[in-house]
């Protein structure tokens, strides 16, 4: 259901025939963040937690919506712009059900999930991206803040 | 006691390794990290972390065992 890869993501999908809905999140590497240029991006995880962490992730969507699948993959190791580098798929009966399906796991995985990503420039030297707002709210693991995750 | 930290992101760069075991008296995360930032010189303040031990979301002031892995979990930014 959950899949860690450093290979280009296989959006490849099963059909379910009883799904009327299906929505898929694609999440892709973009030139620019706020005000600067992007050549690429360097994903790196803890591979052992993030695959713990999004298995629990996945079940919490399964006992929250009434989805027949669910399916997320996210790629590690360097992204050049326009690669994909997360995706997640929803099938449900209805639409409604899919979108917040997908809705709820991007936003986990993007929460909850120890992936970093370092952003190379066009103009000076590369950073890891790092979001301070959320790391202020220590262990808790609800949101205390939304805003948007330059992803 | 021995207790093995691993890192990651800028926290990885700073400390110039992926992993260490590390000998210590420290009784919990907070002080681990404390013994640490004096080798390393961390850049993100330990407000701005959160703690994994042994591959789970933890507390810092959770009691720290032999053996015990900890990783400094620095912002996340997946997706």
């Amino acid at each position: 259901m959950f899949e860690l890869t450093s290979e280009k993501i296989n959006t490849e999908k099963s059909i379910d025939e009883r799904a009327g809905g299906v929505v898929v999140f694609e999440g892709l590497v973009r030139n620019h963040n706020l005000d600067k240029g992007v050549t690429s991006l360097e994903y790196q995880c803890y591979e052992a937690m993030v695959i713990k962490e999004a298995n629990l992730i996945m079940n919490e969507a399964k006992e929250k919506f009434a989805v027949y699948d669910l399916k997320c993959i996210h790629r590690v190791g360097h992204l050049a712009i326009g690669e994909m580098a997360v995706w997640v798929y929803a099938a449900c009966v209805h639409r409604q059900e899919a979108f917040e399906a997908c809705q709820y796991i991007i936003d986990e995985v993007k929460f909850r999930l120890p992936i970093w990503k370092k952003e190379h420039y066009v103009d000076g030297p590369s950073d890891w991206i790092a979001c301070h707002r959320c790391g202020e709210y220590g262990n808790k693991k609800e949101k205390s803040h939304t805003h948007e995750h330059r992803a | 006691m021995k207790v093995k930290v691993i890192y990651f992101a800028a926290m990885r760069e700073q400390a110039k390794m992926n992993e260490e075991w590390v000998e210590t008296t420290a009784v919990n995360a907070d002080e681990l990290f404390d013994q640490l930032n004096e080798t390393h010189g961390f850049s993100l303040d330990k407000s701005h972390l959160k703690v994994a031990i042994n591959e789970d979301y933890s507390e810092f002031q959770t009691e720290l065992k032999e053996m015990d892995t900890i990783v400094f979990i620095p912002p996340v930014a997946g997706g």
